[in-house]
């Protein structure tokens, strides 16, 4: 009886209790969210152009923010330094297409998938070989990026936000609107969008998907980079950093592997869910569920719509 | 019949000669020294029994396969290792056997993917929504509403894809591939799976698109009525091997054609 008490009643009354905390929690929610929703976008990017779920995605994120910070350190100005990590992820991408897609082309998707772990293992050992293990600080204010907090009084208290939160969740809509324009709107991303659904037939009208690819993965490289930007200007910069990559897989499952909508969505929905969890019922199961909640939110999702939230059903004339 | 019809109905130079090709998928034989013409203005099919490697010859011909041997001229040039992109751009335009659409997009966005090659404004004027790329929005799409007009399909052209019937996906299909205003145009069974009122429709199609634009045309297909109709030259393959290549009348009645059909033991 007194676990039920626990479980069902006792952390609303908390919320009701104390509003101001439960704003607090909700808008540490939507920026982790937020972070989660760009991670996932740039695997949802990279899925949607050739179908490959790419591992890589979280240690370009870091050798992202390491690139940055290390120009930097060599002296180069941040804004100059900026500009030459874009043309790193340039780099990158072209790379990429080269040595790993062009030659697995027309191989299976596991394949590709296998070959993105290897890119993952070569830029972890790249990375070390480059720029060292040493976790580094990200050289946000040097970006123009602000410091310090906002505080705002509502529902009954304070409730204080950072204010490189407040800028992290602005770039990321920016982001996201600038993706979806150049998605619906251009040339280019109309090839895109034909690529997603029919290689042959994208081929057949002379859309060349070396192009494409090069292009996509220049996208996720530079969402990778705006994503290691807002998370090492929070914490600091390290291949620790890698293992967010685990964290878009439940927002990718709830999102959908297609949806770019869905990405941002899923990001928030995991983002709110593991903080409220774990700030109301975590204490209840010992602390730590911030970890695995994000799983099971999915696993649930996933018994009523295995599309996910906004995925292509999959119809099947038979 | 298709009246006039032979050999003096293919007047036009040669437009594309597949030499001495051949290509196999580890030890299986798609194709074999096979060598044909395909004339300027002229319909020209291509037909055999399943697995007779038609559609190989079609893949070798647009890029997605390399033969291992042989080579193939289009408009004198001849090309070992042609991409499939490559081939667009110089003016081969194909259609697939289980239509290949943009399944996503409205069957207007699907034509217009085929308009792709032919535009040029840059990318920051198609980010604007302005100016030059305006311009040549409009242009494409008043040339792709001719397409639409021309194959009917007016009451569609804001419908995904997905959701059209299979003989309206086959028309669109044909409409993207004409929107790249090809000069060799493939089609991969373009009859396949339609009933008779259809077919007459398609047929139609094909006929005026050879007529007005002046369209070489390369077609599979396996409804012999139809072949008869439209083509004036016919090759005939069978097991990846050619066995014969003339007009329809001559194939007709040629007994290794018959024998392959048939499958009279050698």
């Amino acid at each position: 009886m007194h676990l039920i008490y626990q479980i069902f009643i006792d952390p609303f009354v908390q919320m009701g209790n104390a509003p101001d905390l439960l704003v607090q929690t909700l808008w540490e929610g939507l920026v982790a969210g937020v972070l989660y929703s760009l991670i996932a976008l740039g695997f949802v990017l990279i899925f949607k152009a050739s179908g490959v779920f790419n591992f890589a995605q979280g240690i370009m994120v870091v050798f992202a923010a390491l690139t940055l910070v290390g120009f930097y350190e060599h002296g180069i100005p941040a804004y100059l330094a900026l500009a030459l990590t874009v043309a790193v992820m340039f780099g990158l991408a072209f790379a990429v297409e080269r040595a790993m897609l062009r030659p697995l082309v027309n191989q299976p998707d596991i394949i590709l998938f296998m070959a993105t772990f290897g890119l993952t293992y070569f830029l972890i050992g790249f990375g070390e070989l480059v720029f060292g293990g040493d976790p580094k600080v990200m050289i946000a204010s040097q970006l123009g990026l602000p410091k310090g907090a906002v505080e705002i009084k509502m529902a009954g208290g304070l409730v204080s936000l950072q204010k490189i939160d407040i800028a992290a969740a602005i770039i990321a809509s920016l982001m996201v609107a600038a993706l979806a324009v150049f998605f619906q709107k251009t040339r280019v991303g109309r090839a895109l969008r034909a690529v997603a659904d029919s290689h042959k037939a994208a081929l057949s009208v002379g859309i060349s998907l070396e192009y494409i690819w090069v292009i996509v993965w220049f996208a996720a490289g530079l969402v990778a980079l705006a994503t290691g930007i807002m998370w090492g200007a929070r914490s600091e910069v390290s291949f620790a950093l890698e293992i967010i990559a685990l964290k878009a897989l439940p927002v990718l499952i709830l999102g959908g592997f297609t949806s770019i909508p869905g990405a941002i969505i899923g990001g928030v929905i995991i983002g709110v869910g593991e903080k409220i969890g774990e700030f109301y019922w975590g204490p209840l199961l010992g602390s730590g569920i911030e970890t695995w909640l994000a799983y099971v939110i999915a696993l649930v999702f996933l018994l009523f719509r295995p599309q996910g939230l906004f995925g292509e059903r999959i119809i099947e004339r038979i | 019949m298709r009246a006039p019809a032979g050999p003096q109905a293919s007047v036009g130079h040669v437009l594309l000669s597949v030499e001495d090709v051949s290509l196999s998928f580890g030890g299986v034989k798609a194709v074999s020294n096979v060598s044909f013409d395909i004339h300027k203005g002229e319909i020209r099919a291509i037909i055999g029994p399943n697995g007779a490697g038609k559609t190989s010859m079609l893949n070798i011909i647009n890029g997605f396969y390399h033969p291992q041997q042989g080579h193939i001229t289009f408009r004198g040039e001849t090309r070992t290792r042609m991409q499939p992109h490559e081939a667009a751009y110089g003016g081969i335009a194909r259609t697939f056997q289980n239509v290949a659409l943009f399944r996503g997009m409205t069957a207007l966005d699907n034509i217009m993917a085929g308009r792709t090659l032919k535009m040029h404004s840059s990318f920051f004027w198609q980010l604007l929504r302005h100016g030059p790329a305006m311009r040549e929005e409009a242009e494409h799409r008043h040339r792709v509403e001719e397409i639409i007009d021309f194959l009917k399909i007016q009451d569609i052209r804001r419908v995904p894809v997905g959701r059209l019937p299979y003989g309206l996906q086959k028309r669109v299909e044909l409409g993207r591939a004409l929107a790249m205003e090809p000069d060799l145009l493939l089609l991969d069974e373009p009859m396949a799976g339609m009933n008779l009122e259809e077919k007459e429709d398609m047929s139609r199609f094909i006929l005026d698109v050879n007529d007005h634009y002046g369209t070489t045309i390369a077609l599979i297909e396996h409804d012999m009525g139809v072949v008869m109709d439209l083509s004036d030259r016919v090759v005939v393959l069978d097991h990846g091997i050619k066995i014969a290549d003339g007009p329809p009348t001559e194939i007709k009645g040629n007994q290794a054609v018959i024998d392959a059909y048939l499958g009279v033991a050698h």
